[in-house]
């Protein structure tokens, strides 16, 4: 299966020139009942073949259960982006559509060990002493969502006390459920604050700061 | 707060903002562009059919087509920053935003439109929690739900065959005797089964605790109310411009700005473009027409300004 016509794929090759350490991009997978598991192992494959600075590794849920745990990976299909460490960065669905822009930038921010972040933003977030869980639900048709994708895996890249997920809603709707998602991108932080849009670095902060009072 | 005052600031980066600000680029004039997003209402079309050189393009193509463009350049864009005030003090436009105040010496207003709302006070209340304004971004949240659309135009049946990929029954509710949309559209949209069309109709309350559980449907004509059950209401009833903060300039009754050939306004240095402006024909290939004039005739009056 090709996913990636040519002219893409040159442009992503361009992309990928520029990047210096090694990624490697843990994908979870199964065989039964993840309809959509393959596609997206089969996508993050693709991906690996566009540069030899990102390395894949594809993991059972069940059979490489230790691993899973270890990356606190609760659903699939999954993506974990690691560099020389595990920054905590997530996709829970196949970052297709608008999200394959948060998605080649978290790529990129891994592989530069640079968030882009005001020097500012980096020191109070890096102050950040308790453990945060972002969650970001989005859907592949929504422009906003990237947006607030971006700003999560930032500060998840800027702190190890913090991960971020990308959640593609349709994908899961036991969790739309649980969560109330009727408008994306929506933003849930330690299951206990949440807001909804996309809406700047330092307000996202903001209710990170609240949901950790 | 930021003391530095720009030769130009661009406010918006749609159509009209980005090929402005690749103008002002390339004439290597010091500016910032500040917007909310990128692209403007043009990624929220699913299908641009006359834009030259493209026979077809979705509307988020192009709008990415536009943002490589800009991307050539090295560009000090502010985003999401939403813009609160503009006006003029003195030879100065101070702009304020919602993070910042900025200061220069001349301003493009290229901030095209806002959906407009349904005017009911419980608006508010189930905005995120099945009201939407935004087919394409929450159209996949609805499966299996039963959904109203609120309008009669191109964008209310876009969002109907949006939504007919996902959603249960879908009922549509205008406001006019008979739909405006293009007759092309009318026929994908109504090539689902399971639409039903109220015409003379408005929503006269929406119905639910903390949800979207139905809505109140009045029929104009007759006088009548009833009651839908319904877990969504997309709301495409048209635009208005996103002109409101800006100080002191002349715009028409529909709260356009209003330009002159040169996109030049009733305040001196102040230009706007594309879709926020009194220009004819609201098109995206009329909008970038009109970032570039507005970029022109800025260059040339910061010229004389020096």
């Amino acid at each position: 299966m090709v996913l990636f016509n040519e002219s893409v794929k040159t442009r992503l090759k361009s992309i990928f020139s520029q990047l210096r350490d090694d990624v490697t991009l843990k994908v979870f997978t199964q065989e039964i009942e993840c309809p959509t598991c393959k596609d997206n192992t089969n996508f993050m494959r693709e991906i690996s073949e566009m540069s030899d600075k990102i390395k894949i590794e594809v993991l059972n849920f069940v059979l490489d259960k230790g691993e899973a745990e270890k990356l606190k990976i609760d659903k699939i299909p999954a993506t974990a982006i690691l560099g020389d460490k595990d920054y905590g960065i997530r996709f829970y669905g196949i970052p297709a559509g608008y999200e394959f822009n948060s998605f080649i930038d978290a790529i990129k921010m891994v592989s530069l060990k640079e968030s882009g972040l005001r020097e500012d933003m980096k020191q109070r977030i890096k102050s950040i002493e308790k453990p945060v869980n972002i969650k970001v639900f989005v859907t592949l048709t929504c422009p906003y969502c990237p947006m607030a994708v971006e700003v999560a895996h930032k500060f998840a890249f800027e702190n190890d006390n913090i991960t971020s997920e990308m959640i593609d809603t349709s994908e899961f709707p036991h969790l739309a459920n649980r969560y109330a998602i009727y408008a994306v991108p929506k933003v849930v932080i330690n299951d206990k604050i949440s807001f909804e849009g996309a809406v700047p670095e330092d307000l996202f902060l903001n209710y990170v700061l609240e949901a950790i009072k | 707060m930021n003391k530095k005052i720009h030769d130009l600031i661009i406010l918006g980066c749609g159509p009209a903002g980005i090929t402005a600000a690749i103008y002002s680029a390339r004439k290597k004039i010091d500016f910032i562009v500040i917007s909310k997003d990128v692209g403007g209402q043009t990624v929220y079309s699913s299908a641009v059919e006359n834009y030259t050189g493209y026979q077809v393009i979705t509307g988020a193509e192009l709008a990415l087509k536009f943002k490589e463009h800009l991307d050539m350049f090295d560009i000090d864009l502010r985003m999401p920053e939403i813009v609160k005030n503009v006006k003029k003090e003195g030879n100065i436009f101070v702009v304020t935003t919602d993070r910042d105040t900025y200061y220069s010496k001349s301003v493009i207003v290229a901030t095209g439109r806002v959906p407009r709302s349904l005017g009911l006070k419980e608006e508010e209340k189930f905005k995120g929690r099945g009201l939407t304004y935004c087919a394409t971004c929450d159209a996949p949240l609805f499966k299996d739900k039963d959904v109203v659309v609120v309008g009669g135009g191109n964008s209310a049946l876009d969002a109907v065959i949006q939504l007919a990929k996902y959603a249960n029954n879908i009922y549509i509710v205008d406001i006019a005797e008979r739909l405006k949309a293009d007759p092309i559209m009318i026929e994908k949209a109504f090539s689902y089964p399971k639409l039903k069309y109220f015409s003379n109709s408005k929503i006269a309350e929406i119905l639910g605790e903390k949800f979207v559980e139905g809505v109140v449907l009045e029929n104009t004509n007759e006088q009548s109310k009833i009651e839908l059950k319904a877990q969504g209401i997309f709301v495409e009833v048209g635009s208005v411009p996103a002109s409101y903060f800006v100080e002191g300039v002349a715009k028409n009754k529909d709260g356009e700005i209003i330009v002159d050939c040169a996109c030049r306004t009733s305040v001196e240095g102040l230009f706007a473009a594309g879709d926020v402006t009194n220009v004819f024909a609201k098109q995206v290939i009329i909008a970038c027409g009109e970032g570039a004039k507005a970029a022109i005739a800025a260059s040339e009056y910061l010229v004389k300004l020096k």
